[in-house]
C-alpha cells in the first residue's frame, strides 16, 4: 500500500502496461492514453500514481507476450482458437510478469467464490424444492464424499411425498462444487431439456434441487423415485476463469452399488469456452432417447451402439 | 498373530497385518474418510514400530484383498520371482528399509527386488521412510523405456505436451500442442484428455497428431486418453495411435469402476503391439492416483497407499512406456492440502519405481484443494531431484478442459536449466536442428507457437 517508488513495483507496472499496449509506459509521467488508463511516475517524482486498468478484460487476456515472434498474426490467429493461456511469452525460461500475475488472479477468484450459494430465484423459476444429503455444511461435504451421495431421512420423506413414481425420467439439480455453474446455465438448459423430453413422448418426474450434492446421489434417490433413467445437472468444481462449467449425469436405472462406469456424461457446459448450454440441452435428450430405447448406460451402451452403428 | 508395542508406557495393539499398515499411513483425509487413519501421533509411530518388524514374507500372506476374491492381487502375486523372493522373504520391512538406503545397494540391485514385490510390501516400507528417503532411493533407480523414443535415462526430464480442449476443437489443440513444442514439452507424449470419448471424434485429434508428428518429423508418440475401448475401436478403424491410455485402480472392483478388467488390458496391450504405429517395445500409458479405489467403495479397509502400490504391481504386466500419478486432482477428501500431496507424489514416484516402471508425476491440484501453483512448483523440484522421468506441460499450468492446475510448459524447461536436466535425447536433437534449444537451454526462437507455421 505504499506509494514509494519500488523499483520491483515499477518493473510489474511497466510490464503489465507493456502487455496491454497502453502507449506512455516508461515512467514518462505524462497520461497514459485513451481512457487515462494508467500513469506511471518517474522515479523521480513524489507524486507516484498507479491507477491499472483491469488485466481480466478479454481484449487484455488476448494480448500477446511473445517478443518478436515469427508471424504475429499467425500466432494471433493460433491464439484465438482456444482458451487456453497460448503466446504469453518468457522471462528466460519463466513466465512473464503479467501473465504470472493474471494466473494468481484467476486463482484467487475461483477461492473466493467456492463457497457461493444456488439462490432461491433461480429453483423457483423451475419449481425446485431444495433437498439435502447428508453432508451437514460446506467442509463436511468438502471431506467427506460419501455423506454427498446419500439423501438425509427428511430429504427421503419429502421425495417420497412430493415426487411422481416411476415416471420415465426423473430431473435432478444439484450445486455440486459450483453453485454459479448453476445460476449461469440452469435457465439455458433446463427448458431445452424438458421440452425435447416432452416431444419424444418421455413421462418427466417431480423436479428437485440437492443440496450439498454428489454425482452418487442419483443411486439413492432413485430408490424413492424408481425413474428408468435418472438426470443429474451438477456443478463441477471450478477451474482457473470458468468457475461455472455444469455437468449432465445420466444412468440407466441407477441403483445402489452402480458407477460412473454405467453412465453417461456431458461436462464443460458454459459459455465461457465449453458446449453452450442450449447446445448440451440437446445432447442431453438425444442421449436419454438412445439410453431409453437401449435399456443401457455408460460403457453398455457405447457397446450396443459401436456394434449397431 | 500378535501385533502390539508399547510406546510411552501405553500398550498399543493391531489386529491384523491391514490395520498395522493403515495405520502407520502418513496423515491423509482420504484414509481419515475411510476410517482407517491412526487415531492419533502416538499410535502412527506405534503401527511403524509394529511395522518395522514385519518380515517381508508375512506381508506377502497378508495382500489387501484375498488372492480367491481378487484378479489384481493374482496379477501382482503370480508375477513374483520366487528365486529371488526366497532371499528376501525373512527380511523385516526395517530392514528393508536400510538396505534401499545403504551406499552399497545400487539400482541394478534394487531393480533385481523388485521382482520379488508386492504391492503391499512397496508400500509398507514407503510408510517407514522420510520425504528425503523418498527422494534419496527413487533417485537411485532408472527405469527407462522406448516406444519411438527413450525416456528416463539418466539426467533427463521428459514433459508430456497436453494441449486439452473444452470442446476438442482440432484447430485449437493444434495450436496449443505448437505453443508447448515451442517451449520443447511433448518429449514424452503429445496426449489428449478429449472432453468427447466417441470414436470418431477421438480419431480425429489421432490422425491431427499424427499429422503434426510427420510434418515436423518429431520424435515422439501421440495419444488420445479415451477409455481404452474406445482407443481400441479406433484401431480398429486404422487410426493413428501411439500409445494406448487407461487409468487403473487397485482392486479388481475398483477396475470395474472405471468400466476395465485384466482379461481387457490384456486384449488392449496385445492390439497395441498389433496395430500401434510406434516402434515399442513399451506401447502403454497408464494414469493412477491415492485414493481411486475408496472413491469406488472398493478398497477393502486397505489404504489409500496400499491401494496405489497394487496399481503399479498390475501395471507392470503390460511394460508400460510411462506411468504417472495424478496426484492432486483427486481432491481434498483424500489429499487435503499441499503437505499431503507433496508426500503423496514422492510416495507414489518412490512406489513406481521400486516396483520398477517408468514413473512420472502430475503435480497438480483443483481448486477445492489447500494448494497453489507455489505448492507444486516444489515438488515438481523435489521430484526432479529424486530422477523423475517426465511432468505434465498446460499453457501456464491452467488445463482449459479438465479444470485443474498443473506444471506450465514453462516448468520443464525451467527445471531442465535449474537443475541440469536434459529433454529426451531424440527429442532434443530435432529441438537443436530446428533451433530451439542450444547446450540445454532455450534459445530466443524458442517459446513462440507461430514458429511452426512455417511448415
Amino acid at each position: 500500500m505504499s506509494t514509494t517508488n519500488s523499483p520491483d513495483l515499477e518493473a510489474v507496472v511497466r510490464a503489465v502496461l507493456r502487455e496491454l499496449g497502453v502507449a506512455g509506459t516508461e515512467a514518462s509521467g505524462g497520461p497514459a492514453g485513451p481512457g487515462g488508463a494508467a500513469t506511471a511516475g518517474a522515479p523521480s517524482s513524489g507524486d507516484l500514481v498507479i491507477d491499472l486498468p483491469d488485466p481480466t478484460l478479454p481484449e487484455a487476456r488476448r494480448a500477446l507476450g511473445v517478443v518478436d515472434p515469427v508471424d504475429p498474426e499467425g500466432l494471433r490467429n493460433l491464439c484465438a482458437t482456444t482458451t487456453a493461456r497460448l503466446g504469453v511469452g518468457r522471462a528466460g525460461p519463466r513466465p512473464r510478469t503479467a501473465s504470472l500475475l493474471l494466473f494468481q488472479a484467476d486463482h484467487g477468484v475461483t477461492q473466493d467464490a467456492i463457497y457461493g450459494e444456488v439462490p432461491e430465484d433461480v429453483k423457483a423459476r423451475f419449481d425446485l424444492f431444495t433437498v439435502r444429503t447428508r453432508a451437514a455444511d460446506r467442509a463436511e461435504y468438502l471431506l467427506r464424499p460419501d455423506l454427498g451421495r446419500l439423501l438425509s431421512d427428511e430429504a427421503r420423506a419429502t421425495v417420497a411425498e412430493r415426487c411422481v413414481h416411476g415416471p420415465d425420467v426423473q430431473i435432478c439439480v444439484g450445486d455440486g462444487l459450483s453453485a454459479a455453474a448453476i445460476e449461469n446455465n440452469l435457465a439455458d438448459i433446463y427448458p431445452v431439456i424438458v421440452q425435447g423430453l416432452r416431444s419424444a413422448g418421455l413421462s418427466i418426474g417431480t423436479p428437485f434441487f440437492i443440496e450439498n450434492c454428489r454425482v452418487g446421489v442419483m443411486n439413492d434417490v432413485n430408490r424413492v423415485v424408481d425413474a428408468k433413467l435418472v438426470l443429474l445437472l451438477i456443478g463441477e468444481r471450478p477451474g482457473l476463469g470458468i468457475a461455472d462449467a455444469m455437468s449432465a449425469y445420466m444412468g440407466f436405472h441407477p441403483e445402489p452399488g452402480k458407477t460412473d462406469a454405467e453412465r453417461d456424461l456431458i461436462c464443460m457446459i458454459t459459455t465461457h469456452g465449453g458446449t453452450n448450454p442450449l447446445e448440451a440441452g440437446a445432447f442431453v435428450v438425444d442421449l436419454v432417447r438412445k439410453t431409453l430405447q437401449h435399456g443401457a448406460s455408460g460403457v453398455r451402451l457405447r457397446e450396443l451402439t459401436a456394434t449397431t452403428s | 498373530m500378535l501385533l502390539r508395542t508399547k510406546l510411552f508406557g501405553e500398550t498399543h495393539e493391531f489386529a491384523d497385518v491391514k490395520e498395522v499398515l493403515a495405520k502407520a499411513n502418513e496423515e491423509k483425509s482420504g484414509d481419515q474418510q475411510a476410517g482407517i487413519a491412526a487415531r492419533s501421533a502416538a499410535e502412527r509411530v506405534a503401527a511403524r514400530l509394529v511395522l518395522a518388524e514385519i518380515p517381508l514374507g508375512v506381508i506377502r500372506q497378508n495382500p489387501a484383498v484375498p488372492y480367491d476374491e481378487d484378479e489384481v492381487t493374482r496379477v501382482i502375486d503370480d508375477a513374483v520371482n520366487e528365486t529371488v523372493f526366497g532371499e528376501i522373504t525373512g527380511w523385516t520391512v526395517g530392514d528393508f528399509r536400510e538396505w534401499l538406503l545403504a551406499d552399497t545397494t545400487t539400482g541394478d540391485m534394487i531393480r533385481r527386488v523388485s521382482t520379488a514385490l508386492t504391492g503391499e510390501m512397496v508400500a509398507g516400507v514407503t510408510k517407514l521412510m522420510s520425504n528425503l528417503d523418498l527422494i534419496h532411493a527413487a533417485g537411485k533407480i532408472r527405469v527407462s523405456a522406448h516406444c519411438q523414443n527413450t525416456i528416463g535415462l539418466p539426467g533427463t526430464l521428459a514433459s508430456r505436451n497436453q494441449p486439452n480442449h473444452p470442446t476438442d476443437s482440432v484447430d485449437g489443440i493444434r495450436a496449443t500442442i505448437y505453443e508447448g513444442l515451442a517451449y520443447g514439452s511433448g518429449d514424452r507424449v503429445i496426449g489428449i484428455n478429449p472432453s468427447d470419448d466417441s470414436v470418431g471424434s477421438v480419431s480425429r485429434l489421432l490422425e491431427m497428431t499424427y499429422d503434426v508428428i510427420q510434418r515436423w518429423q518429431i520424435p515422439t508418440q501421440n495419444c488420445l486418453l479415451a477409455h481404452v475401448t474406445t482407443q481400441m475401436e479406433a484401431m480398429r478403424r486404422g487410426a493413428p495411435v501411439g500409445l494406448v491410455f487407461q487409468s487403473l485402480a487397485g482392486s479388481q472392483k475398483a477396475m470395474e469402476a472405471f468400466g476395465v478388467s485384466v482379461a481387457m488390458m490384456d486384449e488392449a496391450y496385445a492390439m497395441a503391439q498389433k496395430y500401434c504405429w510406434t516402434a515399442g517395445p513399451n506401447y502403454m500409458y497408464f494414469e493412477t492416483g491415492q485414493g481411486t479405489a475408496l472413491s469406488a467403495d472398493a478398497h477393502y479397509g486397505a489404504d489409500q497407499l496400499v491401494m496405489e502400490a497394487r496399481i503399479y504391481g498390475m501395471a507392470k504386466r503390460w511394460k508400460p512406456f510411462q506411468v504417472n500419478t495424478v496426484v492432486g486432482f483427486i481432491g481434498p477428501e483424500y489429499l487435503y492440502d499441499s503437505v499431503q500431496i507433496t508426500r503423496a507424489g514422492l510416495e507414489d514416484h518412490f512406489m513406481g519405481k521400486l516396483t520398477g516402471i517408468s514413473m512420472g508425476c502430475d503435480a497438480c491440484y483443483t481448486n477445492h484443494a489447500k494448494a497453489t501453483q507455489n505448492d507444486i512448483e516444489n515438488l515438481a523440484v523435489l521430484l526432479s531431484a529424486a530422477g523423475c522421468n517426465y511432468f505434465m506441460g498446460v499453457p501456464m499450468g491452467d488445463d482449459a478442459m479438465l479444470s485443474y492446475q498443473c506444471t506450465s510448459y514453462h516448468d520443464a524447461p525451467s527445471l531442465r536449466q535449474t537443475l541440469g536436466l536434459r529433454p529426451l535425447p531424440e527429442f532434443e536433437g530435432w529441438m537443436e536442428d530446428l533451433g530451439l534449444i542450444k547446450d540445454g537451454r532455450l534459445t530466443a526462437r524458442a517459446g513462440d507457437a507461430s514458429f511452426f507455421l512455417q511448415r
